[in-house]
């Protein structure tokens, strides 16, 4: 486990070296450091934020120093805390042993209308990789996915699992601007445009759920770990589900 | 309890400290680009230091107000003026009912941190007052101000009562705190920062150059990231990593080989590889810089850049104990 300075107010832990080669055991790895680092509540921690294989802490170097942490060295304090943490009892990336159940893992199906007026780039996805557009919507549909990690703008989902049948090049072109629940292909992964945003991804369909809402807490609906699904929807279905 | 925006400006929006745990739900810091200047602002008025202030980006912003506040400003070189009186970076000034606050283009720098006693009154979104402008959320209707907003004030404080009366007739307070923290704009500053996880991924060329160059500020920067032109860093090996999380200062370089300085309103995430991190108590020389300024860039140690900042906040506090004397 390599932990490396991320500025002077934050740092990067690397739970696992890999993630293509198993992505949920890598996931799960992440999110059990993310819990216990969360029940440790370090001295002057304010946040933590997991990606694929690292979760990053941030943290008040003034608060941790008044915590006692030494100034010479507040970073080495950071990190021989964490790994204790993270070591403690059994390691978080034993083979995936001891990380095997995820509690409250969640299990979330989005509804998608996949209709060329939204989904404007399915004939391209359905050239580039020599299936009719129905195919791909079926493969789209039938795969089971999971959250990897939550970014790019607030509340977009970055889904593994993506049939590799289904990989298509992110545009070369990016668009300057994508609808608020563009459902989209980009490269191995798969993921939804949580608001209105430039984007290269190939888009093939629109869900009508609002990912992100300012006014909720949590905002976001999908959060990293989440099992998720496409399930096929009409236009009626879909604009009765937008109002 | 209110000020109207007579002319905007050409980007003018509602800041505080920033949206600080949220990350896992991709929600950027955001908050204003130099915190210090909006604690000493607040501090200033007889705020709270963490209250909702104006960011006010190369000026052009006109501001009447309806009722009796306490104002004071700090960032970039600008000139501030209510009526024929001009307003000095830094000092504590009593504003009267229906006065104007203008505002002008600046000489040097590029933003400005206004606060107002009392704060702005904007609803909490996710835990700040902060205007989201990649999200549209926050602030005022998550978005910049527009000619003839209405910006809601709260009620000045007790303390602010107390300036009121006292500057009333001088309208200027006499104190101030360091220059370098109501002006921190300097020609050709030089950013230090620390390593990044990634340092070792660029030639000894690469590293040379990046420490010893300049680097002029392209125009394409924004509360995003400060994004600059030239030169180029090589980096050793091209293939693109897998995301990982990025912070406000991460210096990250794309495969066009022109760094990118991010600032509080970026991504959660980013896929490039991480050169070097700006310490903390440079972001308000960043905070200033604009096309065609061009900067440097030196290492220094995570022990300095701790020691750095420590000492900044030690002299903080002391200035808001001295005030006190002035609030009571």
């Amino acid at each position: 486990m390599q932990i490396t300075p991320l500025g002077d107010s934050a740092l990067i832990v690397r739970v696992c070296e890999d993630f293509e080669g198993s992505p949920d055991k890598a996931l799960n790895a992440v999110l059990a450091a993310q819990r216990r680092l969360e029940n440790a509540a370090l001295p002057g921690a304010m946040d933590l934020a997991p990606a694929y294989t690292t979760i990053a802490l941030f943290f008040d170097p003034v608060h941790a120093i008044q915590a006692g942490a030494p100034i010479e060295n507040v970073f080495d304090w950071f990190a021989q805390k964490i790994r204790e943490i993270l070591n403690s009892v059994y390691p978080v990336a034993d083979n995936g042993q001891a990380v095997k159940s995820v509690p409250g893992e969640r299990s979330i199906a989005i509804p998608v209308c996949y209709e060329l007026e939204l989904g404007f780039d399915l004939d391209e996805v359905a050239a580039h990789t020599k299936m009719s557009v129905q195919e791909v919507i079926d493969l789209h549909c039938s795969a089971r996915y999971r959250v990897s990690c939550v970014g790019f703008t607030p509340g977009f989902p970055f889904l593994s699992g993506l049939p590799d049948k289904l990989a298509t090049p992110r545009r070369s072109i990016p668009r300057k601007e994508i609808p608020a629940g563009s459902v989209a292909i980009g490269g191995r992964q798969t993921g939804i445009y949580s608001t209105k945003s430039p984007g290269g991804w190939n888009v093939i369909g629109r869900t009508p759920l609002r990912l992100f809402d300012p006014k909720k807490n949590p905002p976001a609906v999908l959060r990293a770990g989440d099992r998720v699904r496409f399930r096929a929807i009409t236009r009626e279905e879909f604009e009765r589900a937008g109002k | 309890m209110k000020a109207t925006i007579a002319r905007a400006g050409f980007l003018s929006t509602v800041q505080d400290l920033g949206r600080t745990s949220l990350r896992q739900f991709g929600v950027s810091l955001g908050g204003a680009l130099d915190a210090h200047a909006l604690r000493v602002a607040n501090l200033l008025v007889g705020n709270n230091e963490s209250d909702a202030a104006l960011e006010i980006t190369f000026g052009g912003l006109q501001l009447r107000f309806s009722d009796e506040r306490i104002v004071a400003w700090g960032g970039g070189e600008f000139a501030v003026r209510v009526g024929s009186t001009h307003l000095p970076a830094g000092h504590s000034v009593f504003i009267e009912r229906g006065e104007k606050l203008e505002i002008d283009r600046p000489k040097t720098g590029c933003r400005l941190w206004l606060a107002i006693s009392g704060g702005i009154d904007a609803p909490l979104v996710l835990g700040s007052r902060s205007t989201d402008l990649r999200a549209n959320f926050g602030g005022f209707n998550g978005r910049p101000f527009r000619d003839g907003d209405e910006l809601p004030l709260g009620t000045n404080s007790e303390r602010a009562k107390i300036l009121i009366s006292k500057l009333r007739g001088e309208k200027i307070a006499r104190w101030k705190p360091p220059h370098e923290w109501s002006s921190p704009t300097r020609p050709e500053p030089v950013l230090r920062v620390v390593r990044g996880a990634d340092w070792d991924r660029f030639n000894d060329v690469t590293i040379q150059r990046f420490t010893n160059q300049r680097f002029t500020v392209s125009p394409d920067s924004d509360r995003m990231g400060v994004r600059f032109e030239a030169p180029e860093l090589q980096r050793s090996r091209t293939a693109d990593l897998v995301s990982e999380p990025v912070a406000p200062g991460t210096v990250q370089v794309p495969p066009s080989g022109q760094p990118i300085l991010l600032l509080g309103d970026c991504q959660t995430i980013g896929g490039y590889p991480k050169i070097a991190h700006m310490i903390t108590v440079d972001f308000p020389a960043a905070a200033q810089l604009r096309a065609g300024d061009c900067v440097r860039f030196r290492e220094v140690s995570l022990a300095d850049a701790h020691r750095l900042l420590i000492e900044r906040e030690r002299n903080l506090q002391q200035f808001r104990r001295g005030l006190q004397a002035h609030f009571s």
